[in-house]
């Protein structure tokens, strides 16, 4: 079977199962699976509005995806998508208010910029720090959210505090004129645009270009392309750094197109999520599009599961858990599936058993 | 606040708050460093935490008593554990993904049953008043010790024992070292391993009921600021040795409670930033202590794989 179609096959099969755990999961709350799942679709994409709803939500999910895409394709699992996102805001409010008199054309590139060098900084020393240290790159991304995200709370509430924001502490804001707006006459705004064109630009970088099949020969065997003289160590941290710019734009898009300043909403979980996205998506950075819309419309389908049918909002996070956990769970069917019986080499033939499991 | 002993409430309230805050952090530690040993990792202990919590505090609620409600939250981490355990058994699933996933699944469920449980009032967990010889009510305060955290100290000296003594241990420890060599002494490397995450998650959910059953005190969504993230962190801190893992906890809990116990008497600036200290403190020693060469001390060899 060629490795798309398995992968397409899987994966359909894999949400299906995930649909009916889900169902399971809904009838055992009292309810009728089908009517939630209805309400769920109406919720996420059966009007304009909540089309609307789910694109708002899917555009910082596809560019937290892509900081855990980008290096896993180099064999890492980086989790520091929350924390570019928080630094990728927190210096594009600074920069907005810094050349708030400059005109959008100035403010929104500029703060793009900083945004992608902070997160790329941020997410690149994790990768670094693999590399030249061997400190393990989930656990340092990790805890560089966390510093990110105290950083972030310990400016906005001291230091860089705008006294006018009581009851959600904030920095000063970045002038109603130099704002993101919105898409034609929809209350989407242009993140998508840059979710939507990121996904492509990286999935042709990783596809169809050297550096990208390089970063998959040191996902495949990292000593073998070290032998055949490939900079191991510079494509891991580079890769990073992409990732975290990617991610840090969502930072920059929450700031510059929905709240005009830096705040503890950039904290706002899409990190997390972009990392189910990331592997829903099996690290294809095209396949994150798709991916990142459907979660979208999951989670926006949250207010109104609680206005039909009374259900608390985690629900979206059991049905989003219910979908991970099946989803890398479906990983142990690959390979299993064959058209024409394989050809199996003698040695192969004996008894296999004794394979350790790792 | 009253401050009869100026400079030094901070210091006791900061010991005090070691033990406070620290004892869930011995218990996900101490779950996390079983279930490293046998070779694998479990990212998904917060799940198990805030899992632990709920559970607990319902149970306790139902059924009128707080160890009840431990018990029960045990159970639930036993749970939990067995889903980590039974899918990583296939080298195809990714365990820090897998532990991710149940991270989210396990809080995301926690949230959704949880939500009738954060108005009533359950009981709570006895402590024991050590401090009550003292007329100073800082020194009480710091010296008001739940009887969990009893339980955890016992709980490290056990599994430190059984790692070092007990047949069960040392074929936990082989196989963290050396599947193979396991696999040729006739272990059963994945029941070890699923005996192992299934312990470290029953661990893992008691050190959750600390938290809704003892202190904050009651179950809310906001309830655990990640200790449960933190375990893996302790672990690499403690270098893998259970011991070393109540030392970190306490250490980390005492870390934790400086924000506060400087805020009580007038620092109020930095609050976050001394929220951060252990974080930055572990990745400093991370940075300090690894190497590209070599693994970390301590390290089951396995688990560099």
């Amino acid at each position: 079977m060629g490795k798309p179609v398995e992968t397409v096959i899987i994966t359909v099969a894999a949400l299906l199962a995930s649909a009916l755990l889900v169902a399971l999961f809904i009838a055992f709350t009292g309810n009728n699976p089908l009517d939630v799942f209805y309400t769920i679709y109406r919720g996420a994409f059966g009007s304009s509005f909540s089309w609307q709803n789910t694109l708002v939500r899917a555009a910082p999910l596809m560019l937290a995806a892509l900081c855990t895409v980008i290096p896993a394709r180099l064999g890492l699992i980086v989790i520091g998508g929350e924390g570019a996102i928080v630094v990728g805001g927190l210096t594009a409010a600074l920069t907005g208010i810094a050349l708030s008199d400059s005109g959008p054309w100035i403010v929104i590139p500029a703060m793009l910029i900083v945004g992608m060098l902070a997160g790329g900084v941020l997410v690149g020393t994790a990768g670094a720090l693999k590399y030249y240290r061997g400190v393990n790159e989930t656990i340092s991304s990790l805890l560089l959210n966390y510093i990110s995200i105290a950083v972030l709370m310990f400016l906005v509430v001291g230091p860089l505090k705008d006294p006018a924001t009581l009851n959600k502490p904030s920095t000063f804001s970045i002038g109603d004129a130099n704002m993101l707006g919105s898409i034609g006459d929809s209350s989407v705004h242009w993140g998508l645009a840059f979710g939507v064109a990121t996904c492509v630009l990286l999935w042709f970088v990783v596809r169809h270009t050297t550096a990208g099949f390089a970063g998959d020969v040191v996902g495949g065997n990292a000593r073998a392309a070290k032998l055949v003289g490939l900079p191991v160590g510079p494509l891991v941290v580079a890769a990073c750094a992409v990732g975290g710019a990617a991610a840090a734009i969502a930072g920059v898009i929450e700031v510059a197109a929905v709240h005009g300043r830096a705040n503890g909403s950039l904290n706002a979980g899409y990190g997390y999520a972009g990392i189910l996205v990331a592997f829903l998506a099996r690290q294809n950075p095209l396949a994150v599009i798709p991916f990142a819309i459907l979660l979208g419309g999951i989670r926006a389908s949250g207010g109104l599961l609680q206005r039909v049918h009374d259900l608390p909002d985690a629900t979206v996070l059991v049905i989003q858990g219910i979908i991970f956990v099946t989803i890398l769970a479906s990983d142990l069917f690959y390979g299993r599936f064959q058209w024409r019986p394989a050809v199996v080499p003698a040695s192969v033939a004996t008894p296999t058993t004794t394979q350790p499991a790792q | 606040m009253e401050t009869e002993f100026g400079v030094w409430s901070v210091v006791i309230a900061v010991l005090g708050g070691a033990i406070r805050v620290g004892t869930p952090f011995i218990f996900v530690s101490l779950g996390e460093c079983l279930t490293e040993k046998s070779g694998r990792i479990n990212l998904g202990l917060e799940g198990n935490l805030v899992m632990g919590a709920m559970v607990a505090y319902a149970t306790s609620y139902y059924s009128g008593s707080a160890w009840l409600g431990v018990l029960a939250a045990g159970a639930s981490g036993l749970v939990l554990g067995l889903i980590h355990a039974l899918l990583c058994q296939s080298p195809k699933v990714n365990d820090i993904a897998l532990g991710i996933a149940l991270m989210l699944f396990g809080t995301g469920l926690a949230f959704f049953l949880g939500k009738p449980f954060i108005q009533p009032q359950a009981p709570r967990l006895p402590s024991l008043e050590l401090g009550a010889w003292s007329d100073s009510p800082v020194i009480a305060a710091a010296l008001n010790i739940n009887a969990l955290f009893f339980v955890g100290v016992a709980a490290v000296f056990l599994v430190h024992w059984l790692l070092q003594h007990a047949r069960f241990g040392l074929r936990l420890r082989v196989v963290g070292e050396s599947a193979n060599a396991a696999l040729a002494l006739g272990i059963q490397v994945n029941r070890v391993r699923l005996m192992a995450t299934m312990a470290g998650g029953f661990l893992a959910s008691v050190g959750g009921s600390y938290l809704s059953l003892y202190y904050p005190g009651s179950w809310s969504e906001g309830l655990s600021s990640g200790q449960g993230l933190m375990a893996v962190v302790l672990v690499i801190f403690a270098r893998w040795n259970p011991v070393h893992c109540l030392y970190a906890s306490l250490l980390f809990g005492g870390a934790a409670a400086l924000g506060p116990a400087l805020q009580s008497v007038g620092v109020t600036s930095g609050y976050y930033l001394f929220n951060a200290a252990p974080y930055v403190l572990t990745l400093a020693i991370m940075i300090y202590t690894s190497s590209a060469r070599r693994k970390l001390a301590g390290m089951p060899a396995e688990f560099t794989q």
